[in-house]
């Protein structure tokens, strides 16, 4: 336990209380807060939009393959976030294989862009919202879906009016989860997004950067990661620390 | 006959092979053991599993055929599960008004005929409940409600009783019963309780093992049993032989006196509160009189059932009286003995 807490009362009694708000209002921590906090959110966003369907192939369908899906969907959570995005960049990158189309086609590039940082953080957070929201479908009763069907619903109205409410709680706290995760990205946004102050500069970047030049300013930022950690531990509780521990 | 269904599923070792048919206004109960498959069958007129043969219709319509399966959702039904299955996200009112709206109907429109519909069963003011806020029995006649609001031609009834309590079962049967007289199309209800069966329906179909072993009307069902399975719910001991006049020869050994002539196969069935039990040997009257060994002995009601092993082996209820003053253990000896006149007998 100590090993898991020191590190974190290290920070806390490091922190330099004094000198908080003047650090925090520094223009660079400013703007890389807002960059996280806006690149974290289209991430979540995205990832709702593409991870819950997704989520109720995995949890609902006869598919076949669905075990090969399931593992593809969870490489990301396996796999060190640096490969990833050395991977999204070949595939994205001006060279890479989407990327040189695009280029070519639109004139657009997206490395080292705020699209870039939203792709990494997707990339690397998905998996916790699809994992989540498959976890409380494979929870809900499938037999409301049936008194739906019974009650002339199709497929699509039965999710959206019945599925979807029922699960809900479920995949609120995946977003949340998925939040947190994008927000604390590093490896992948730093190699496929770069780190260019405003554009790509994300709270977890900025620490790093200020650790070697300011090493106070990067104790300030790391405090407030930790409070958004500890916040998301909180919107999180009832989830979790509530029901002994069994995430569902 | 408006609803005709041959239902063909495969169920890993159990083959579902049931043919049905009800007409219009009728009541058919699907009677039958746990893991019998009258739920398949259920499921199958529902639409909400394809058979693997035979044909559903209901009038000129044909549901399931072939490669022909229309979804649940487009076949126009209503159905009522066991524990309800109100979605609980949603209001009474809009529980109701669910099949409404998903077949077109405006919202306004839709909510008002809901609460038409929830007046009927009595839930008067209940429509802004959520259905964690209503108990056992106003959630199942909610759940009525909602599967008869759109005014289907099946109406399908999954052990529509057997979530509820004693007392709430007693009423809600009673609602149910009259609602089922009202409507107008087909129902089909599954139970696995001869009392809800017997109650709700015109014509009982017993199933076991994938397969109708009886059919007829509940009284028919009920005095004339086919099997060892319907013979003890409707409390009978029944007993398969082969007439020889004015008795019967039976196949596990010994011989029944009956009062009426019989020949051939036939089932001879014993009403268990007709046997009497002595000690020694009776003189007198009683031509059928048989040694036995009380295996077990349970309260029921102010009688003692009392299951007996020997040679015709029966269910004798005494009353708890009579119980005490014979000083019966389980393992006594006994003689039983029932009058032929008690005895019904008919064609296997």
């Amino acid at each position: 336990m100590a090993f898991l807490v020191l590190p974190l009362l290290g920070l806390l009694v490091r922190a330099p209380w004094s000198e908080l708000w003047p650090q925090l209002t520094q223009p660079q921590v400013g703007q890389a807060l807002r960059l996280s906090l806006v690149s974290a959110t289209l991430a979540t966003l995205v990832s709702l939009v593409l991870g819950v369907p997704i989520a109720w192939v995995l949890a609902r369908s006869t598919l076949r393959g669905r075990s090969v899906l399931r593992a593809l969907v969870t490489v990301p959570l396996v796999l060190p976030p640096v490969v990833g995005g050395v991977a999204l960049f070949l595939v994205l990158g001006r060279q890479g294989i989407l990327g040189r189309w695009l280029y070519e086609t639109f004139d657009y590039t997206i490395p080292f862009t705020t699209t870039a940082v939203v792709i990494a953080e997707t990339f690397v957070a998905m998996p916790f919202l699809v994992i989540s929201v498959e976890g409380a479908l494979r929870a809900a009763d499938a037999r409301f879906e049936d008194a739906a069907a019974t009650l002339g619903a199709d497929r699509w109205t039965t999710f959206r009016r019945v599925t979807l409410p029922l699960v809900a709680p479920g995949v609120a706290a995946g977003a949340v989860l998925c939040w947190a995760r994008a927000l604390g990205e590093f490896g992948a946004t730093i190699t496929f997004a770069g780190n260019f102050p405003g554009t790509t500069q994300t709270m977890p970047l900025a620490v790093y950067l200020a650790l070697q030049s300011n090493p106070e300013g990067a104790i300030v930022l790391s405090l407030v990661l930790l409070a958004v950690s500890l916040a998301t531990l909180l919107l999180l509780r009832d989830r979790w620390l509530g029901r002994s521990g069994v995430p569902t | 006959m408006s609803l005709r269904a041959h239902v063909v599923v495969r169920r890993g070792a159990l083959l579902v092979d049931v043919d049905l048919a009800v007409a219009d206004g009728e009541v058919l109960a699907v009677l039958g053991p746990n893991g019998a498959g009258k739920s398949t069958v259920l499921r199958v007129l529902a639409g909400l599993l394809v058979p693997d043969g035979g044909r559903v219709a209901v009038g000129d319509d044909v549901w399931d055929d072939g490669d022909r399966h229309l979804p649940a959702h487009r076949r126009p039904l209503g159905m009522v599960f066991q524990d309800h299955l109100l979605f609980p996200h949603l209001s009474t009112t809009d529980n109701v008004a669910f099949g409404l709206r998903t077949r077109g109907v405006r919202r306004a429109e839709a909510r008002s005929t809901a609460e038409g519909w929830l007046r009927r069963v009595g839930l008067e003011g209940f429509g802004d409940r959520r259905p964690t806020q209503l108990s056992g029995g106003q959630a199942q006649r909610a759940a009525l409600a909602r599967a008869l609001v759109g005014e289907p031609r099946l109406l399908l009834l999954d052990e529509p009783l057997s979530a509820l309590d004693a007392r709430t079962r007693l009423t809600v049967r009673a609602e149910l019963r009259r609602h089922l007289a009202e409507f107008a199309g087909c129902a089909v209800l599954v139970s696995h309780d001869p009392v809800d069966a017997m109650a709700l329906a015109d014509r009982v179909l017993v199933v076991e093992d994938g397969r109708v072993v009886q059919e007829g009307t509940p009284a028919e069902v009920a005095r004339m049993p086919r099997t060892d399975y319907v013979a003890r719910l409707v409390g009978l001991s029944l007993l398969p032989g082969v007439g020889r006049g004015r008795s019967v020869e039976l196949d596990g050994g010994g011989a029944v006196a009956v009062a009426e002539e019989a020949q051939g196969p036939v089932f001879v069935a014993v009403r268990p509160g007709t046997v009497s039990l002595y000690l020694s040997r009776p003189d007198g009257s009683p031509r059928n009189v048989w040694p036995a060994t009380l295996v077990a002995a349970t309260p029921h009601g102010s009688t003692v059932r009392c299951d007996l092993d020997g040679e015709v082996p029966l269910t004798a209820d005494v009353t708890a009286t009579a119980f005490a003053e014979l000083g019966l253990q389980p393992g006594a000896r006994v003689w039983a003995s029932v009058k032929a006149s008690e005895v019904a007998v008919y064609p296997r």
